[in-house]
């Protein structure tokens, strides 16, 4: 009774995010191909010296640092955060999004995901490195930054677990670790395929990482579950890493920080730059490799949903902010609110208003989340637009607080800038190899959008 | 040299689901069904029990909070009671964090290094290996491998066994190359 005309839900939405006549070796063929191909192309090549170059810029600027100390910063009393910290939320907000698409977007069933999940997990992990290098380099004395941990020493001295900053430094680590192991697992099978395909010594590399993968049903029922079991502990841990970095901020008194919508309003902000940069990495990716028909226009629609949603919560939580500053009263917590939109840093707040809450609006209409230049620069301003966000956050709250006697401007110098941009060089040197060496997509998963992988499929149930 | 066993292709998920039943129903215990991805409704088709790793992970998990709660609560109170703007020394509010971070860290190593275990990986050689067309399992191939374990193995009715199945390529492994 099965009518061959009518299309099956699943048929219909496989053809939209595997458009073309694709099947197992297909996918297999094009996602592994990149990883196999014996010329690394062009683009590759100058990519990687540029993403080295800014490597070295990083390299020489933290030298310096560790040599010279923090002086060499532009922060001064009372701005005693500067682009240290801001880069730190930024980094750490973008990793937020690898999480939620490989974590809470499995646990929901939404099978778009795995065209771009093991890109975006990539993508955190790099990020969280970059993100941990600033609370490692802030310390100044960088040699005793382990003081951090809680390690029996000769000194008898144990850090304070109470301080959000030490709460922050285990959320970060817990969740760097955990991505880390949650990559690792979803590359176990499509490592046996790397290893099945290859010759010689690359096969012995692959095949020691492939861990003896076989593919039986006996190990895919453990590594099913493991790999649900991941998903579940990782979506309550990604909304506790930004809500854990906010208690950094909002445990202080400073009006403007000492707020309790911080939290739900970084983990959003997280998100919502998180996808920016999946968006932008995805769109240079699927260009170079040729990966069009794996990484869709459908699915660059779906992420640029996910974007107008966190933007309008994050332009939400701007608008709240100042109507709670007003209700309650508070002329500091007024201040600090009018000062942001009307002080000598006006221009970072609308830049983050621009960025963050006009841009995103154009998502509404269907033309412009299907239309590839208008993404690739959406997704660029969406990030300046969370960094400025940081900016507004850190600086302009902290240059201006109780007592006028106590304010200052805050300059950052060229070595807040190359540290900066050198985290940039950290960040694509280590997305650029693995784009070389490991594959994109999860070769595995990307089968499971296809309706034949479902034993279900082409039969009747009656 | 001993034997390992008895591979046979198949050629769709649906045709691998299909005859991991009838295996099940005739008896075999040692078998497994090899898939390039896990296929739905498998476990049920093999007559697998469900995962015991959920349990390991648990302990794992409980173990984690209880560590990051005492760790905190010994270092505050008995270790190195120390006076922080007059914060109570068990100020166990505030230990929540850590305590939920270790807690999910501990579960993580669970989960993983529980896998493995379940799974008896690493393992860098298996029998299954020395099978020239295995290798496609990886990418689109379906395979069964019945075991010379299995107390109903008898090697020309296996073979036949999995012929009628529609199985193909039809290997006998050695244990050893």
């Amino acid at each position: 009774m099965s009518n061959k005309a009518i299309k099956s839900k699943a048929q219909i939405r496989a053809e939209k995010l595997l458009p073309g006549n694709q099947d197992f070796t297909s996918i297999t063929n094009d996602i592994a191909g990149v990883p196999e191909q014996k010329k690394t192309p062009i683009q590759w090549w100058l990519l990687f010296g540029f993403a080295l170059s800014l490597l070295a810029i990083f390299a020489g600027s933290v030298g310096f640092l560790i040599w010279e100390g923090t002086g060499i910063w532009g922060i001064n009393n009372p701005i005693f955060w500067g682009w240290a910290i801001i880069n730190f939320v930024w980094w750490v907000g973008i990793g937020h999004a690898g999480t939620l698409i490989s974590a809470i977007l499995h646990l929901f069933r939404q099978n778009w995901r795995n065209a771009i999940n093991r890109f975006a997990e990539t993508m955190t992990l790099f990020a969280v490195i970059c993100a941990l290098v600033f609370p490692g380099i802030h310390v100044g004395r960088i040699w005793v930054a382990y003081w951090f941990l809680p390690l029996p020493n000769q000194m008898g001295m144990w850090p304070n677990m109470r301080s959000p900053l030490i709460w922050d430094f285990f959320a970060v680590f817990t969740y760097f670790t955990v991505s880390l192991l949650f990559w690792y697992t979803g590359l176990i099978p499509d490592l046996a395929t790397l290893r099945d395909r290859a010759k010689g010594f690359k096969k012995k590399v692959y095949g020691f990482f492939a861990l003896g993968w076989r593919g039986g049903n006996r190990q895919w029922q453990h590594y099913e579950l493991a790999y649900l079991v991941l998903a579940g502990i990782s979506t309550p841990l990604v909304l506790s890493v930004h809500s854990v970095v906010s208690s950094d901020f909002a445990t202080s008194v400073i009006p403007g920080w000492h707020t309790t919508i911080f939290p739900p309003y970084f983990v959003a902000g997280a998100i919502y730059s998180g996808f920016g940069m999946v968006m932008t990495l995805s769109i240079i990716a699927r260009k170079v490799y040729n990966l069009g028909h794996i990484i869709t226009v459908e699915h660059l629609d779906k992420m640029a949903q996910i974007m107008l949603l966190t933007g309008c919560m994050v332009g939400y939580a701007y608008s709240m902010e100042f109507f709670v500053a007003w209700y309650s009263g508070n002329p500091y917590e007024s201040f600090a609110f009018v000062n942001r939109a009307l002080g000598p840093y006006w221009w970072g707040y609308w830049a983050m208003i621009f960025c963050n809450v006009v841009v995103p609006q154009f998502f509404w209409f269907e033309k412009y989340r299907r239309h590839i230049p208008f993404l690739f620069i959406t997704s660029i301003l969406v990030n300046i637009g969370m960094w400025f966000e940081r900016f507004v956050i850190v600086v302009i709250t902290l240059h201006r607080d109780f007592m006028p006697g106590a304010w200052a401007m805050y300059n950052p110098t060229i070595w807040d800038v190359s540290i900066y941009l050198g985290t940039f060089g950290l960040f694509f040197t280590g997305f650029l190899l693995f784009l070389r060496f490991l594959p994109m997509v999860s070769i595995a998963e990307a089968k499971l959008v296809l309706p034949e992988s479902n034993p279900h499929h082409g039969h009747d149930h009656e | 040299m001993s034997k390992y066993g008895v591979l046979a292709r198949f050629d769709s998920p649906q045709s691998l689901v299909h005859a991991a039943e009838k295996v099940r129903d005739e008896g075999f215990v040692n078998f497994d069904c090899h898939s390039p991805f896990p296929i739905h409704g498998m476990d049920d088709a093999m007559g697998l029990k469900r995962s015991k790793l959920g349990y390991l992970i648990g302990a794992m998990g409980l173990t984690g909070a209880l560590f990051g709660f005492g760790l905190q609560t010994w270092i505050h109170s008995i270790e190195y009671p120390m006076n922080i703007s007059g914060k109570p020394f068990f100020a166990y509010p505030a230990y929540a964090i850590i305590t939920f971070e270790l807690m999910v860290l501990f579960s993580a190593f669970g989960a993983v290094f529980g896998m493995m275990y379940f799974n008896r990986i690493p393992r860098f050689h298996h029998p299954v290996f020395y099978s020239e067309k295995f290798s496609d399992v990886s990418s689109d191939a379906f395979y069964v491998s019945i075991e010379v374990d299995d107390p109903k193995y008898d090697e020309n009715e296996v073979i036949s066994f999995l012929e009628n199945l529609g199985g193909t390529e039809i290997e006998v492994l050695k244990d050893e190359n």
